[in-house]
């Protein structure tokens, strides 16, 4: 450690610490242009030029470069003598690019207005500091972008002027421009859809949204900058944990459990085909979720409600059973849109001054506390309309190009209505996830004809399904509210830790048996079980059913044309016999 | 002391399980040493009124083959009934009524109708039915009357012991004569009533010597259509094995040679309806949740009942066609 003094103030740093880091630390602010915390000082721009006074000599260096290696100097960033030199150095930045707004907001904070120097083009903001070329070689490692000619003719360009094969389009260069030189620009031009904008931060390392479990960042290796060129690591060098790992691979594990609890939820339905609503059509006809996702106070519109153009909306119409109750999509209620509806109501009427428009088949409103939500916004002025929207149409004319028009029927006053409104919500249904067949097959669990997985008993099982060990809770066994799916989630855990605790399972004595005696191994039976129960034994060539995971569902006893299969407790023998019973 | 009586008869046959007892070759020699024939129609002259002579329980083996289709064919089944200690099912038809059990699909009517009417190659102007009695100058004669049913064997009388196979293979009918010439000549229990001799309880599969694997049909067809893989399993290429539910002791020879089992050697036993059984074993594996495509895929099996039936119609729960 080494003791320096800068504008009379005592310091004491490390060895070969810069001038500008000294400063730092002291609160002392030595202006820069082409420094980079990230980068090896380039010291080109001039800025930072600092006294260091030896004795009685004094000499000029540049603070962002010069290492302090001996305690008996002292070092001035504001002496007479610097800012003079600042000035003109100023001056010659603002002959190079008198439209950089930095280099002007630093010149006007020393009194520079003019300059003497030839000025070559008034609308140049490039101070060629190099910092993007830099940059670009050293940080990314891409090294797209390069210095060209000498003299009065340098300039930073792309080698021989043509777009280069290297560039990754990271937009670091962009980042790091001091002056705004290098912008990016988008060249198709591609309307961005409510439904990609995301919540939260979108760089390529962050936690995913606000509520992630682990609350970590993680990488988006699609679009990180490592992953490209093998350079930049720049938020390992900033991570003061260093726990920055380029080396993690995705990995496939294997993971024994005792119990499994399904709680995969469901996705939104796609309104688009239901072109009466205009989704994807018009604008400002958005799905609940996007609608939500507006109102997150992490949103681009930092959770103001406003339309495309970002004005507030007049009107708002929320349509209730979007593809739920609906003979054509989904015939059941999807039970939790007439609340949040509700609730949407609420945050307009709260945000905004617009008229708001609840058009719905039935208010369900089953919960605890709901009702009186229900009444509460009746008071709050809301309007409800029994009947379900019909068709959505552009307004035009005299009330304006961007209106819409909710066409609907009032059944309370038995009259078709045409309300117009500035926004629409719809009020999609909760619909089971694509994937959800393929996860009922790898579980041996049951779908409905409606896509959700079907309980063991709807009254006496509700979380326990047909294979032991497997629970289901919230959305993915049918559309529920928070409480509901917390309750049942709830009640899923406890199923298992039952069965952990025990740690034994009880057997039903109903479950199929295969005489080895008769069984020759035809191999009709393996492939027919639904719980994987049966299995080949290839030295006795015969079949073996795995009685822990029958469920005596009797396809393979059906099935077993040597009749080697036996449903306990459901013999041909104890069918005959009640058969004959009944005939008797 | 004199020989035991042994009984071969022909019901509603063809004639092939008296072959089959002749191919078991010089071990004729030994059955004629030991027992004393008192009735084989096919292969000697013999009169019923002999038989009718005899006194109740004479003979000692009854070999009964052919299914009940006339009254000549039940009146003999319970003469010997009668007559024998220990009477025996022996082939398909008199097992199970057999190939001759197929009729039970129309009735005698139409049988008639079609042999002596409606036949390309029959030309009857007078349609002239055969008569079950006829005046003729030297009085009335007779012949027996046809059945509108085909029957199996126990489906008339009480049988001791089955030995199913169309024919019985020679060896398993060697076997089973030596075993009865054993029992007969060292004073042995008999097995139980209703065993059934010269097959095993487990199924063809157990005998055939092909690679068997989890089964997946998309397409069923016919032998012709087609050579077929000789190590692998015939049902899983398509073709209608009756196999799996037919009862081993053959020898397997007709899968081995690359022809599915047409499920002569009767039914396993833990099963009450071969053709049932087999139906609901194929279309378990039928590779299809779509109903309009099991449709086209069951489609193309053809004469179901005559594939699934061949030998077991008539003591199959279905019986015959109703009327």
């Amino acid at each position: 450690m080494i003791k320096v003094t800068i504008d009379g103030r005592d310091i004491e740093v490390k060895e070969e610490t810069t001038i500008l880091n000294a400063a730092r630390e002291l609160g002392i602010k030595i202006p820069t242009l082409c420094y980079s915390e990230f980068l090896e000082p380039y010291a080109v721009c001039r800025i930072c030029l600092c006294e260091v006074v030896r004795g009685k000599r004094s000499r000029l260096v540049t603070a962002c470069n010069y290492p302090l290696r001996d305690a008996s100097v002292s070092i001035l960033t504001n002496s007479a003598r610097v800012r003079n030199l600042r000035k003109l150095n100023l001056e010659l930045l603002l002959a190079q690019a008198p439209a950089a707004k930095i280099v002007q907001d630093l010149a006007a904070e020393y009194g520079v207005t003019k300059t003497r120097f030839p000025i070559k083009n008034p609308d140049e903001k490039c101070i060629l500091c190099g910092l993007c070329v830099q940059v670009c070689e050293n940080l990314v490692g891409a090294g797209a972008i390069g210095f060209s000619s000498r003299g009065s003719k340098r300039e930073v360009s792309t080698p021989w002027g043509v777009e280069p094969e290297t560039c990754i389009l990271c937009g670091a260069c962009a980042h790091f421009c001091p002056t705004g030189h290098i912008v990016m620009t988008e060249e198709a031009d591609e309307r961005i859809l409510h439904s990609e904008l995301t919540l939260g931060p979108n760089a390529a390392i962050s936690i995913p949204f606000r509520q992630a479990i682990p609350n970590v960042p993680r990488i988006d290796v699609e679009h990180c900058i490592h992953f490209k060129t093998g350079g930049c690591e720049l938020c390992s060098k900033v991570c003061p944990k260093d726990c920055i790992d380029y080396q993690m691979k995705d990995e496939i594990e294997d993971i024994d459990v005792g119990a499994i609890v399904v709680a995969t939820g469901f996705q939104d339905f796609d309104p688009t085909p239901l072109k009466q609503y205009g989704y994807g059509k018009y604008a400002n006809v958005l799905s609940s979720i996007e609608f939500e996702q507006m109102n997150n106070a992490a949103s681009p519109t930092g959770g103001a409600i406003v339309l495309e153009n970002g004005e507030e909306p007049r009107s708002v119409a929320i349509l209730h059973c979007i593809g739920s109750r609906d003979e054509n999509n989904h015939k059941y209620c999807s039970r939790v849109c007439c609340m949040y509806a509700l609730k949407f109501a609420h945050l307009i009427k709260e945000k905004t001054t617009a008229e708001v428009y609840q058009l719905y088949i039935d208010m369900r409103a089953f919960g605890k506390g709901y009702e009186e939500f229900y009444h509460r916004l009746l008071e709050e002025g809301v309007n409800v309309i029994r009947g379900k929207g019909a068709e959505i149409a552009p307004i035009g004319g005299k009330f304006g190009e961007e209106g819409l028009l909710v066409r609907c029927e009032d059944t309370l006053i038995s009259k078709f209505r045409e309300i117009p409104v500035d926004m629409v919500v719809l009020c999609t249904a909760l619909e089971a996830r694509d994937d959800s067949a393929d996860l009922a097959r790898k579980l041996n669990i049951s779908k409905g004809a409606d896509g959700w997985f079907i309980e063991a008993h709807p009254k006496l099982a509700p979380v326990s399904t047909t294979t032991d060990g497997v629970f289901l809770a919230g959305v993915c066994q049918g559309p529920k509210d928070i409480p509901d799916a917390v309750a049942q989630g709830t009640a899923a855990a406890g199923q298992a830790m039952k069965l952990m605790t025990v740690g034994e399972l009880f057997l039903d004595a109903a479950y199929a048996a295969i005489t080895d005696e008769i069984c020759s191994g035809c191999r009709i039976c393996n492939g027919l079980c639904p719980y994987n129960a049966i299995s080949f034994l290839e030295d006795k060539k015969v079949s073996e059913v795995n009685a822990a995971m029958c469920k005596a569902c009797g396809t393979c006893a059906a099935a077993c044309p040597s009749g080697a299969i036996t449903a306990r407790h459901f013999t041909d023998d104890q069918i005959y016999a009640q058969i004959e019973a009944i005939f008797a | 002391m004199p020989k035991p009586k042994l009984a071969v008869y022909w019901a509603a046959s063809c004639g092939g399980c008296d072959i089959a007892i002749l191919d078991i070759e010089d071990k004729i020699l030994a059955v004629a040493d030991f027992f004393d024939l008192c009735l084989w129609p096919c292969a000697a002259d013999f009169k019923y009124a002999d038989v009718r002579a005899m006194d109740d329980k004479s003979i000692t083996l009854t070999l009964f083959n052919g299914a009940i289709r006339n009254s000549e064919n039940y009146e003999i089944a319970r003469l010997l009934r009668g007559k024998s200690v220990v009477l025996a099912a022996f082939g398909s038809c008199a097992t199970e009524g057999g190939i001759p059990g197929l009729a039970n699909l129309t009735g005698k009517e139409a049988i008639l109708d079609y042999v002596y009417i409606k036949s390309p190659s029959t030309v009857n102007p007078d349609k002239i039915y055969p008569q079950p009695r006829c005046k003729v100058p030297e009085g009335e004669i007779y012949i027996p009357e046809m059945w509108n049913t085909v029957r199996a064997l126990h489906q008339v009388i009480d049988v001791d012991y089955i030995i199913p196979g169309c024919p019985p293979q020679s060896d398993q009918i060697a076997a089973v004569v030596g075993a009865v010439i054993d029992i007969l000549s060292t004073g042995k229990p008999l097995p139980p009533k209703g065993t059934v001799l010269g097959a095993s309880e487990k199924s063809c599969c157990d005998e055939c010597p092909r690679k068997r694997d989890v089964k997946k049909i998309t397409k069923f067809r016919r032998p012709f259509e087609g050579p077929t893989d000789p190590d692998i399993c015939l049902m899983e290429q398509g073709l209608v094995c009756l196999g799996p539910a037919t009862r081993s002791g053959c020898g397997a020879k007709c899968v081995s040679a690359g022809m599915p089992c047409r499920g002569c050697y009767s039914l396993p036993a833990n099963v009450r309806d071969q053709g049932a059984k087999m139906v609901s074993a194929l279309a378990s594996v039928v590779d299809s949740t779509d109903p309009t495509e099991i449709d086209r895929i069951i489609a193309t099996i053809p004469d179901p009942v005559g594939t699934f039936y061949r030998f077991s119609l008539a003591e199959s729960f279905l019986r015959r066609k109703q009327a």
